[in-house]
């Protein structure tokens, strides 16, 4: 089966899951009761309608190749830095480590990768960035809460763009079989941790009952977290044959990404909790700022990406 | 063309999301009074006006700034619809209001910032009085109070580059006018009205 045929398939089935979950969408809207249930189902069909977009929007760039996907990613990460620092308190001091975020190593990152450089983009970040960073902004000769106002830029630039960008370099990994595994891999690690998201929130809504850290995440459920993370690995074990894996490390695979993914949106969470706010944006309908969506990509990619390296390449 | 590629590459930069909070967007002959704190702000308010407004709505742009160069002083004039009032000349009382006047006087609207130059605090400082002087000529033209969130933050005083930050301009309930109303007294009412907003935007 050629790259082509495979991704038809996969892109196809998730047009069919969309267009099965639409449907029920659909009907719950005409039938809600009560107006908290309504306002629920409104918001299960906005987020639906969003998915649409999204996987329109990764299938066009998958279609267009590893420059597009790129590019697609490095959006990302801008956007995501973007919520992050709009919620973060600033002072003026940090204008210029924050423009050399923004201008200089967020696309050096993404340059990096383009090129293949591995040795300099898995350390541009946590090692030059990090001693950059602080460095400008100490030139500016304001030490009021220095550690503080540092370590929210540094910690945002590493989940935003260091994190995010270790996705798309799934594509630099040089797997044995046709050229195009790379690209199935991604589809994979997106796959899985999107999945289970949306069935860690189906199965809180329909099951949950204990949570697990009420304090940051109300909507956190122990029911939600088993029942999610099961079909995740399920989901993910079944699609082994797109992937270097056999089916049982495919499951193991998935299982790492539905952990790490779970950590980065509760860790996230705490995040936006001791910010005062619910969302980090507003960008994607129904599913409140883009960093919202990819708070748990944000963990899972880079550890996705180094078991694969180690034990695959 | 130009307008497009502006308001594209505001939207990209900072967002600029209008919220429109004691107004709605309507056709009406409007002041609207703004805090300042960076040359974004003029760019800011231009585009989160519907484009139906845009087109009678007058910016008010320092012409020391907006003035120099010819890209600048095109953009000002042509694309943002801008009247340069010059800040520098200590002339008459009233003499920079002669512009404002003319714009007032055939039925377009205008953005204001009445502190004058560019601060970098959260809340604006105490306004000047061309407000005052222009609300009483033009009594029946409303006076929005809009607050700017964020330019301090992500373009401030002293910096070359703007960085990305989201920022939301809200506009305000019209201030109203009270008879015999000292000058101080009102120009303080309309900042507390521009100020209050900055507590409605941010939760």
């Amino acid at each position: 089966m050629s790259l082509n045929d495979k991704l038809l398939i996969l892109f196809g089935g998730i047009c069919g899951l969309l267009a099965v979950a639409s449907l029920i969408g659909f009907a719950l809207s005409r039938k809600a009761a009560s107006e908290a249930g309504q306002a629920t189902i409104d918001n299960l069909n906005a987020r639906i309608k969003a998915w649409w977009v999204m996987i329109a929007i990764f299938a066009v760039s998958f279609a267009l190749g590893r420059g597009a996907t790129l590019v697609l990613f490095a959006l990302t990460s801008f956007y995501t830095l973007r919520e992050f620092v709009s919620l973060t308190p600033t002072r003026a001091a940090d204008h210029l480590p924050l423009a050399t975020a923004f201008y200089i190593l967020l696309p050096l990152q993404y340059w990096l990768i383009w090129i293949d450089w591995y040795a300099l983009f898995a350390i541009l970040i946590p090692v030059y960035g990090f001693l950059i960073l602080p460095s400008l902004a100490a030139l500016k000769g304001d030490a009021q809460e220095f550690l503080l106002r540092v370590s929210r830029i540094q910690w945002g630039l590493m989940l935003t763009v260091y994190c995010i960008s270790h996705a798309p370099a799934l594509l630099t990994l040089d797997i044995a079989g046709d050229g195009g595994e790379a690209f199935l891999l991604l589809f994979f690690l997106i796959t899985v941790v999107q999945f289970s998201d949306v069935m860690q929130y189906v199965f809180g809504k329909l099951f949950g009952r204990t949570k697990i850290a009420p304090v940051i995440s109300p909507s956190k459920t122990l029911e939600g977290l088993v029942g999610g993370g099961l079909s995740a690995v399920a989901a993910g074990a079944s699609q082994w044959w797109i992937t270097p894996f056999t089916p049982s490390e495919a499951a193991a695979m998935a299982f790492a990404i539905v952990a790490m993914g779970f950590l980065g949106g509760l860790a996230l969470s705490a995040v936006k909790r001791s910010m005062g706010v619910k969302d980090w944006g507003t960008m994607i309908s129904g599913h409140g700022g883009v960093l919202d969506r990819m708070d748990s990509l944000s963990f899972a990619a880079p550890v996705f990406f180094h078991l694969t390296r180690y034990f695959y390449t | 063309m130009i307008d497009l590629l502006l308001i594209g590459l505001t939207r990209f930069l900072v967002g600029g999301q209008a919220r429109w909070i004691g107004s709605l967007p309507e056709k009406r002959q409007r002041i609207y009074f703004a805090n300042h704190a960076s040359h974004l702000d003029t760019l800011l308010i231009w585009s989160a006006l519907p484009p139906s407004l845009r087109m009678s709505t007058h910016p008010i742009a320092a012409a020391d700034y907006w003035g120099k160069g010819k890209v600048r002083r095109h953009i000002a004039l042509k694309v943002l619809n801008a009247v340069l009032i010059d800040r520098t000349t200590q002339g008459a009382p009233g003499a920079a209001l002669v512009p404002l006047r003319s714009v007032l006087a055939e039925g377009e609207s205008l953005v204001l910032f009445p502190e004058g130059g560019r601060g970098n605090d959260r809340l604006p400082g105490p306004f000047k009085s061309g407000l005052y002087w222009l609300s009483q000529e033009f009594p029946d033209v409303e006076l929005i109070p809009t607050y700017l969130d964020n330019p301090s933050r992500a373009f401030p005083k002293g910096t070359f580059l703007p960085i990305p930050i989201s920022c939301t301009v809200g506009f305000g309930a019209p201030v109203a006018r009270r008879k015999g109303e000292e000058k101080d007294h009102f120009l303080e009412r309309a900042r507390e009205a521009v100020a209050a907003l900055a507590s409605d935007l941010v939760p």
